[in-house]
């Protein structure tokens, strides 16, 4: 044998052998249908359960489109990748999850396979749902079966070559997804560890307000250090959290319970949603991600602490008498946001002040351009906030010139970089936002309310 | 003073930065379709139409407004001529207390002028923002089809007229 044969023989052992391990790493087998099993087959109390966890896990932000019915996907997630499409998880046989068996609902879950074998895009969380527990998957496969079937194909995602072949994703999840359990810290109690498995799984908090690396995967080194969803900037909630006063735990279960706080504002955008269903799940869930949370945002600094009382006192105080409106931005604000932002009228009704808000105190404007474009959008048969939306009667260049002012007198901070071009992206990315969120179904109000007829 | 120019004219308005752009309309310019409605910008009532685009103008101070063209409903037609969107209104007798009717003509009217031919899917989500407690909606989205049908025949007519 000649070398040339020799090598050629190395060679193509060498592409046999990278073949097998690459089927091996790829190749999920497909997992039996059923018959799509009948509703009244699952306990009520599992059902009921299932509704809760749903809730936590958000998971009608993601599978359920504006204007479209509950569960049957077809939202489309902007990535820096390209748009992918949420999927039907109603119980429709053909283009939903009605001829798959719990099992293959609890891998899709852990390991991100579809029934057919095929691998999952990680805009499904399952890098955070790998940790739900048996018991839970289990009721949310109960509730989800029990939900009203819808026939709706998955729409085609926007993806380029090579990230459209799906055999891509297994190379990912060999790079980030970790398996395994939740497993309790002895040293916390319950409650603490409750939250952690809430937050960290079915939660999946970090999933919008943890960084991504270049290949889309969220950097373990900055848990929780600030991320985005849906063109909205998502804050940090660790000890780099820009709110202007710190969060304490009874003012984050006020928030996530009933979607604003008096001393931080009002949930609006993706997290209106997140809020909306945390309304939903008993007080000992919210307690128990606030515990955790709580721990995750740690004790402020003195500094921090001393900043933060020092911008309640401000907000307290009866406002400054209108200094001269020298300047485009500081006469905009006077004529269309002082109105309702320095009156007395409580939140969540009253626009919040200013100097409490920590959209103009982070590092990122986007979420400040959204709400000045789109305001905030009542919610329909309940009391609710309201903002009009300001993105037909201001241009680009006096919503930037009304930035740079509520920047620098209210956040206090050095002006926002290239604070037109956010503006503009603003103004195109809002527009398909209003139009695929579902946006809040419940005010989310004071739950002593909402029972009522 | 703030020169405003609203339906074609030059107005030299005495009046705060901050005052309403509706308030202005109504009290200084006696054009009174416009409509106060919640003050809030969230009933609809008060839509007119600034640089193309429909405008809540009770939460419109006048210095956002400054320099851009403004119309209300009195300029796209009157009595005696009405315009499209307002002879369709009409015919569909779309008004019933009509508290709302002009905010909604406007809003309508800023629609058919970016697309000549929507649906009833894009014209419900266009005047979502407008409430009306009479409850012609039905009518009104009748009377939007209308209006797009008659604007869409008025301009091949131009068309006509103009190959003759």
């Amino acid at each position: 044998m000649s070398g040339t044969r020799v090598f050629a023989s190395v060679v193509a052992a060498l592409v046999v052998a990278g073949a097998v391990a690459a089927f091996a790493v790829a190749w999920r087998p497909a997992i039996a249908a059923i018959d799509p099993p009948a509703p009244q087959s699952f306990d009520t109390a599992l059902v009921k359960r299932g509704r809760e966890l749903a809730a936590i896990g958000n998971c009608s932000t993601c599978h359920t489109l504006g204007g479209g019915k509950d569960f049957a996907g077809g939202f489309p997630v902007p990535t820096p990748f390209g748009t992918i499409y949420s999927s039907n998880i109603t119980p429709d046989a053909e283009t939903g999850i009605g001829r798959w068996p719990e099992a293959a609902f609890r891998r899709a879950m852990r390991s991100g396979v579809a029934r057919d074998g095929q691998h999952l895009y990680p805009t499904f969380p399952y890098d955070h749902f790998t940790y739900v527990s048996d018991e839970d998957d289990r009721a949310l496969y109960a509730f989800l079966m029990t939900r009203q079937p819808v026939h709706a194909a998955a729409r085609g995602n926007q993806l380029p070559f090579p990230l459209d072949q799906r055999v891509v994703i297994a190379g990912w999840k060999l790079l980030f997804l970790r398996h395994g359990t939740y497993q309790p810290d002895p040293t916390r109690n319950a409650e603490w560890n409750r939250g952690a498995y809430l937050v960290e799984g079915l939660a999946h908090c970090g999933a919008c307000h943890t960084p991504r690396n270049a290949l889309g995967a969220e950097r373990a080194s900055a848990s929780f250090a600030g991320g985005e969803a849906d063109n909205w900037s998502a804050y940090a909630i660790n000890a780099q959290s820009p709110a202007p006063v710190p969060w304490t735990a009874d003012a984050l279960f006020g928030y996530l319970r009933h979607g604003w706080d008096g001393d931080h504002g009002t949930a609006r955008g993706p997290m209106a949603e997140v809020v909306s269903n945390l309304s939903e799940v008993p007080d000992s869930d919210v307690r128990a991600i606030v515990t955790y949370m709580a721990g995750v945002f740690g004790a402020p600094a003195e500094d921090r602490k001393r900043r933060g009382e020092e911008v309640l006192a401000q907000a307290r105080s009866s406002p400054a008498p209108a200094s001269p409106t020298t300047t485009e931005g500081a006469s905009i604000y006077a004529a269309a946001c002082a109105g309702c932002h320095e009156t007395s009228r409580p939140l969540p009704y009253g626009g919040v002040n200013l100097v409490l808000s920590t959209a103009l105190s982070s590092p990122d404007a986007r979420n400040a351009a959204n709400i000045v474009l789109s305001g905030v959008r009542p919610v329909e048969g309940e009391r609710s906030p309201i903002m009009p939306g300001f993105a037909a009667s201001m241009s680009d260049k006096q919503i930037a010139a009304l930035l740079n002012y509520l920047r620098s007198r209210f956040g206090k901070q050095p002006e926002w970089a290239g604070v037109e071009k956010t503006i503009a992206d603003a103004r195109r990315t809002q527009t398909v936002f209003l139009q695929t969120s579902v946006g809040p179904e419940n005010a989310p109000a004071d739950a002593n309310q909402r029972d009522k007829p | 003073m703030t020169t405003l120019k609203v339906n074609g004219r030059d107005h030299q308005v005495d009046a705060e930065p901050d005052t309403p752009l509706l308030y202005v309309l109504r009290d200084d310019l006696a054009l009174n379709a416009a409509k106060f409605g919640c003050g809030l910008g969230q009933c609809g009532a008060c839509t007119v139409i600034v640089d193309g685009k429909a405008v809540l103008s009770c939460v419109t101070p006048l210095l956002l407004v400054e320099g851009k063209p403004v119309t209300t409903l009195e300029g796209l037609g009157s009595i005696e001529t009405p315009a499209p969107i307002q002879r369709a209104f009409t015919e569909e007798q779309a008004a019933q207390c009509g508290y709302c009717i002009a905010g909604m003509m406007m809003r309508a009217q800023a629609l058919l002028q970016k697309n000549a031919k929507p649906t009833d899917d894009e014209i419900r989500a266009e005047l979502a923002p407008h409430l009306c407690r009479c409850g012609t909606h039905m009518r009104i989205l009748r009377a939007v089809h209308r209006a797009a049908h008659l604007m869409r025949s008025a301009d091949a007519s131009t068309v006509q007229r103009s190959a003759q």
